[in-house]
């Protein structure tokens, strides 16, 4: 079976909800009439990333009533779409999330597991941190979504990856940082190796979908990419500009690759079960959270 | 410890540029102001914003005082031409000398400053008249080193080159084609005669960029500097202007009394909204 992904390498607004929806509608369209079936848009794709105290300003739910989503849910009865988003949920809480819409209804949403809180980030102190990593059906192929610090920790692509995901859709804000001699950012050649690193070792598709534009002084990189379980880039976007593409995804290649390589067969999950629960009922341990 | 400050100018180049013009136009304008000393900053600023802008949106202003050295206005003038910017010179004599003159015994310190508040006066008026930004001229070692005049050089809408260290400052320029007679000379605040940045300061720009990254960037401790073999003298120097001059890169604290207050818990971007 073969999928043809988009992605959506957008710049955005900063707290102009309407403004970046319009930009996703104009998107959609581009993508439908390319023939895309899922389009991926990046992390907070309809808000903006820094946001500080805008966020309860900018936060919606994806609820039918709701007069952002109500436009999203009509745009996705003949294409699947990623956005991001701002989702405030029935007792007031915020979240950075990403929600997958797919014929006029809500499949899944994650709700940012990791908030970095540190050097350059301060998310924990706007948002709550979501508590699950679920994969999910989708018309396609079973997959999972984390956005940006969820997969620079390896449990969350794990969880996904014995959760039945073999299409892994990361989407991120990502700050440009580390200017050295050479032609890329360090930020770019860490999420790249990392990302094919996670393509390989799960024998899956990776799908990430990154932000362009700046935020002040912040720089957004871009760089999408998709990896095949080989490992394989089957397409990049450029850095630092708005971009759309779109990609055939041979989704057989999974029967190809762990035929050959049959990682997933052989993981040792009662192994790991035992050896967490050891690890974890250690009082001593710190790794508990 | 491994210190590397190359960078590769063709990513920084389109960075800057990109910022240069992102900064400008979603603040409405089109256009921006660049004081232009003579020096490699400035120099540095402009071109970045004549390859973001057009060079017909930039004005190069050259502010001369009367002590100020003849190179400074002939090397503005070679990027002025080089790059086909636009340009005024406006004087800064009378303005700085109306103050200066009411205090016979006034220091050159005193004097520096006021001259380096002139010309941001001037800056910001042809801000207004050319209806553009200031950009900034600051890189990163002198905003570290806190050697600048708070709310003179330092004043800018926006700045480019401020993560760059004087070191990398000359390497961009170098790849801009910056005119090398610009690149290679003292960096001087030009104040008074003879002055120098490294004669005032007591140490050479590529040392002190060496400390500064292992300290800032790399976060090795002033103690993991001094054994690696830099003067404890010249460590401690650097690391107390570091902590000294910090007001000159914050806002003024604002006394808290309400539930919401500005700097504390009143926290937006500038480019909220755009």
């Amino acid at each position: 079976m073969k999928m043809h992904l988009g992605i959506a390498q957008i710049d955005t607004k900063l707290g102009v909800v309407d403004a970046n929806l319009q930009k996703h509608l104009d998107y959609i369209e581009k993508a439908r009439h390319a023939g895309a079936d899922l389009l991926m848009f990046p992390e907070l794709s309809l808000t903006g990333y820094l946001l500080q105290d805008l966020v309860p300003a900018v936060a919606h739910s994806p609820t039918p009533s709701d007069p952002v989503f109500k436009e999203l849910f009509k745009a996705s009865q003949d294409i699947d779409l990623l956005v991001g988003f701002v989702e405030e949920d029935e007792r007031n809480r915020f979240y950075i999330a990403d929600a997958y819409l797919s014929q006029g209804k809500l499949v899944h949403i994650h709700r940012k597991v990791y908030l970095p809180t540190y050097g350059l980030f301060d998310e924990g102190r706007f948002f709550a941190w979501g508590d699950n990593t679920r994969a999910f059906n989708t018309r396609f192929v079973r997959s999972g979504v984390l956005v940006c610090e969820d997969f620079w920790h390896v449990a969350p692509p794990y969880l996904l990856w014995l959760d039945g995901a073999d299409l892994l859709l990361f989407t991120s804000a990502s700050p440009g940082r580390g200017l050295t001699e050479a032609p890329q950012l360090s930020t770019s050649m860490w999420v790249e190796s990392i990302n094919r690193a996670y393509a390989s070792i799960f024998t899956s598709f990776i799908a990430h979908c990154n932000r362009v534009g700046f935020e002040d002084g912040l720089h957004f990189w871009g760089g999408s990419t998709v990896y095949d379980p080989d490992g394989n880039c089957l397409v990049k976007a450029p850095y630092d500009k708005e971009a759309f593409l779109t990609v055939e995804v041979d989704l057989n290649q999974l029967h190809r690759t762990r035929a050959r390589l049959p990682l997933l067969r052989d993981e040792r999950t009662a192994m790991v079960q035992r050896e967490l629960n050891r690890i974890l009922s250690d009082d001593r341990s710190n790794s508990g959270k | 410890m491994k210190i590397d400050l190359t960078i590769n100018t063709d990513l920084a180049t389109e960075i800057l540029t990109a910022f240069i013009h992102s900064e400008t136009t979603r603040a409405g304008f089109q256009k921006v102001v660049v004081g232009l000393s003579g020096g490699i900053d400035s120099a540095l600023s402009c071109v970045l914003a004549a390859k973001a802008l057009d060079p017909q949106n930039v004005l190069a202003v050259r502010m001369p005082y009367r002590t100020s050295s003849p190179d400074s206005l002939e090397h503005a003038q070679l990027i002025i031409d080089q790059f086909g910017v636009q340009t005024i010179t406006i004087p800064i004599t009378a303005m700085a000398d109306g103050l200066i003159n009411e205090f016979p015994d006034m220091t050159d310190q005193r004097k520096g400053n006021i001259m380096a508040r002139c010309r941001m006066i001037v800056l910001f008026d042809q801000s207004n008249a050319f209806n553009g930004l200031v950009v900034g001229t600051s890189n990163k070692t002198e905003i570290l080193l806190g050697y600048s005049t708070l709310y003179g050089d330092s004043a800018s809408a926006f700045n480019p080159i401020g993560d760059l260290y004087k070191t990398q400052v000359r390497q961009l320029s170098t790849a801009l084609n910056i005119p090398n007679v610009i690149i290679k000379k003292a960096p001087s605040a030009d104040l008074w005669a003879d002055q120098t940045d490294e004669g005032e300061l007591g140490f050479t720009y590529a040392e002190v960029d060496k400390l500064l990254y292992l300290l800032v960037d790399e976060r090795y401790t002033a103690e993991e500097c001094v054994e690696a073999g830099f003067a404890r003298t010249f460590v401690d120097t650097v690391v107390n202007r570091i902590r000294r001059f910090h007001f000159k890169r914050m806002l003024p604290p604002i006394a808290k009394l309400s539930s919401r207050t500005i700097g504390y818990d009143f926290l937006y971007l500038r480019d909220w909204g755009t």
